[in-house]
């Protein structure tokens, strides 16, 4: 009730008020932002996702990630949103995008498809593979950095795969040259079986065990797997870099006109009375 | 020789535009226009910052219409090609990305620029007699906006527009004897298809833009037919200068179009903050599911509007249905926006502005202003979101119980208005404005 009084009782000549009151929406557009609904805090089978360490700005990390993406994702997964020769924002030129990347073509021109049939993938896989050129934005890039290290042997699939981010995924775990074979393993609940939570009965938990490793070490895969998220989240919104520098300028040039124009209201205003 | 005994134009500082002028204010009325509503309309001096959200409403109608012919340049009403064109907007038009974020921002700005003009009215009575018109074609422009936006979220045909749409047109079968026809007639189809989205593509780039255009332009005219009120909720009419000019009026323009210029620049720093650093405005203005492709076979675990219809959507889930019907709940949510029509007549306040007005109008509209924002909040989440009250109350999810109370408050606001403005203990408004 206080705060509608002063509202209501702001004049015209109170411009510095009115500054104050625009600082209190812009700190609760902030805070609604912040608060509001993540892609993805958690799972859907509950698991508490780790950050995605990724940079956007880091030219060999995209290099890297759209690589193994060439190589481990693209023959099932299109991204087909995306041209090819969209990657020379990568560094990269014509020849190497061409020679290092595409398996499938030779136009640099054309978008990132598939030539796997969409009825036999079904059938392969019980899904067919989701296009993934927007599903970083759909996903979130800590989803994807999670599952993609979640996968786990486990004999009742039909792909002999499971994965703890993504219960029962059709993909069998597409890396498991680099990162070798886990097993899950059921943990005694800490602090004796019957702990309440508040939630019903516990939830088991789990560890899992590398048991035969890949050609590439947990940290070494971990940072491919960050490359990788990394390519997908640019692949997701490849304008997101000029998005932000054009952005800027146009901050930059409306604080550059807000004093202007708050002079020439105040000189129109002085035979206001 | 003059077309009519129109005098001349004069004083452009120029004989060929003075001449230009005056050949067509001979034929059209230019000046007369002009002086009507820009430089001889007498608008009241106090004017504060919740008088800025009108004009960025319409800044932001006319964002909407230029983004929007441009997208309509390449965008595909078409089920199969719909979201890749919407995508190809985004990577392949030069500059697309930038019409499209201002487009999907724009849409959430317009509701924030409105819902604010509209809490102004409350504030200060401006649906009061005689501006009770004014109030009128306000709230049917806000019902077509509600459409448009509706209409528009089908388009770039995710997860979230596909059942989204689905949602809201199987409402109308809730409706008894002619529900599941009527749905069927706003489909076309039996799901939502192809050919829902072709008309609701139709509706939204032409039938409702050209209704809305029409309304404010009817907004406008009637509001500078009996004038603007203003912060004290008195009428600067009484009191004119010799020449029938109000003494507390200034035209509008230079004073007032200045002072907008203003406004107009802090409001597109904050909306250049989100088309350039936060499109997606953390899920709220971009729904994350709407990344994924529209899939008929593939329900949502969550479906919720977008934050705008929330409230009204609270509302529905609220009711509790009768034999198991949905009805009651779609009657609560039509009615509760419907009841906006009758504001005018429900105040019967000795005074217009909340400066004058007593305590209980003061708990009355706070009490709103809080139980909207919730019902706005519990709207974007399950209704679990709060999880449930222990047997005492039959394990009954929190939220619901929450979206229920606020419910009544939200229609007690209105049902009890004839009774707390009238025995509100108002204060003696001033003779003339506070400036």
């Amino acid at each position: 009730m206080n705060t509608l009084t002063t509202l209501a009782e702001n004049k015209v000549c109170a411009p510095r008020r009115n500054w104050k009151r625009l600082q209190v929406l812009s700190l609760l557009f902030a805070a609604a932002v912040l608060t509001g609904p993540s892609p993805a805090a958690a799972s859907d089978a509950g698991v508490k996702l780790d950050p995605a360490p990724i940079n956007p700005t880091d030219v060999a990390s995209l290099q890297s990630g759209a690589r193994t993406f060439a190589n481990y994702c693209l023959n099932c997964h299109s991204a087909s949103l995306m041209r090819w020769n969209r990657l020379m924002e990568l560094g990269l030129s014509e020849s190497q995008i061409k020679d290092n990347l595409m398996f499938a073509s030779d136009k640099v021109g054309e978008l990132m498809t598939v030539s796997m049939i969409r009825k036999e993938a079904k059938q392969a896989f019980g899904a067919v593979p989701p296009d993934l050129s927007v599903t970083a934005r759909a996903r979130g890039a800590d989803w994807l950095y999670s599952y993609l290290r979640a996968f786990y042997r486990d004999p009742a699939r039909p792909s002999g795969w499971n994965n703890a981010v993504f219960e029962n995924v059709g993909m069998p775990n597409p890396l498991w040259q680099l990162q070798g074979e886990r097993v899950r393993v059921e943990q005694a609940p800490k602090g004796g079986a019957d702990k309440k939570d508040g939630h019903g009965p516990a939830h088991p938990s789990y560890k899992y065990e590398l048991v035969k490793p890949g050609s590439l070490s947990p940290v070494q895969y971990d940072e491919t797997v960050r490359d990788l998220v990394n390519f997908l989240v640019y692949v997701a919104e490849p304008a997101a870099p000029s998005r932000k520098l054009i952005g800027t300028l146009v901050l930059l040039f409306l604080l550059a006109l807000l004093p202007l124009v708050w002079l020439l209201k105040r000189e129109f205003w002085k035979d206001v009375h | 020789m003059a077309a009519t005994d129109k005098s001349p134009v004069t004083g452009t500082g120029s004989v060929a535009l003075d001449g230009l002028l005056t050949w067509v204010d001979q034929r059209f009325p230019l000046i007369s226009t002009w002086k009507a509503h820009l430089a001889e309309y007498y608008a009241p001096k106090n004017f504060n910052f919740w008088y800025y959200f009108g004009g960025l409403a319409m800044l932001v109608l006319g964002i909407q219409i230029v983004t929007g012919i441009f997208l309509t340049m390449n965008y595909k009403p078409d089920a199969n090609l719909a979201f890749a064109s919407v995508e190809y907007i985004m990577r392949e038009v030069p500059g697309g990305w930038i019409i499209r974020y201002m487009h999907s921002t724009g849409a959430s700005a317009f509701f924030v620029c409105v819902y604010l003009h509209m809490f102004r009215a409350l504030l200060y009575g401006s649906h009061r007699a005689p501006r009770e018109l004014i109030w009128i074609f306000g709230v049917l422009i806000y019902l077509l906006l509600m459409g448009e936006a509706f209409f528009g979220y089908l388009l770039p045909w995710g997860q979230m527009s596909y059942w989204g749409a689905q949602v809201i047109i199987n409402l109308f079968s809730a409706i008894p004897l002619i529900g599941p026809d009527l749905s069927l007639w706003i489909r076309g189809d039996y799901v939502v298809s192809d050919a829902t989205l072709n008309r609701f593509f139709a509706l939204h780039v032409i039938a409702l833009p050209l209704v809305l255009c029409g309304l404010v332009a009817a907004h406008l005219l009637a509001l500078h037919e009996v004038g603007s009120n203003n912060p004290d909720g008195i009428e600067i009419k009484k009191h004119k200068d010799e020449n029938g000019i109000p003494l507390d009026g200034i035209p509008f323009h230079p004073y007032y179009t200045v002072k907008d210029i203003f406004g107009v620049v802090v409001f597109l720093f904050v909306f250049a903050v989100i088309v350039f650093f936060a499109p997606e405005m953390g899920g709220y203005f971009l729904e994350y599911n709407n990344f994924v492709p529209a899939d008929p076979l593939q329900t949502p675990a969550h479906i919720a509007p977008v934050w705008y219809f929330t409230p009204y959507y609270s509302i529905l889930r609220a009711v509790p249905p009768l034999f198991n019907s949905q009805f009651p709940g779609v009657v609560a949510m039509g009615v509760s926006v419907m009841i906006l029509f009758l504001l005018p007549w429900l105040d019967r306040g000795a005074v217009k502005s909340i400066r004058y007005r007593g305590t209980h109008f003061k708990v009355a509209l706070t009490s709103f202003v809080v139980v909207f924002l919730i019902l706005g909040y519990l709207g974007t989440e399950p209704i679990t979101v709060w999880g449930q009250f222990g047997s005492w109350l039959g394990n009954s999810d929190r939220a619901t119980v929450a979206s229920r109370i606020c419910t009544l408050i939200y229609f007690a606001f209105f049902v009890l208005m004839p009774w707390y403005t009238k025995v509100d203990k108002t204060k003696p408004e001033p003779d003339r404005v506070t400036f």
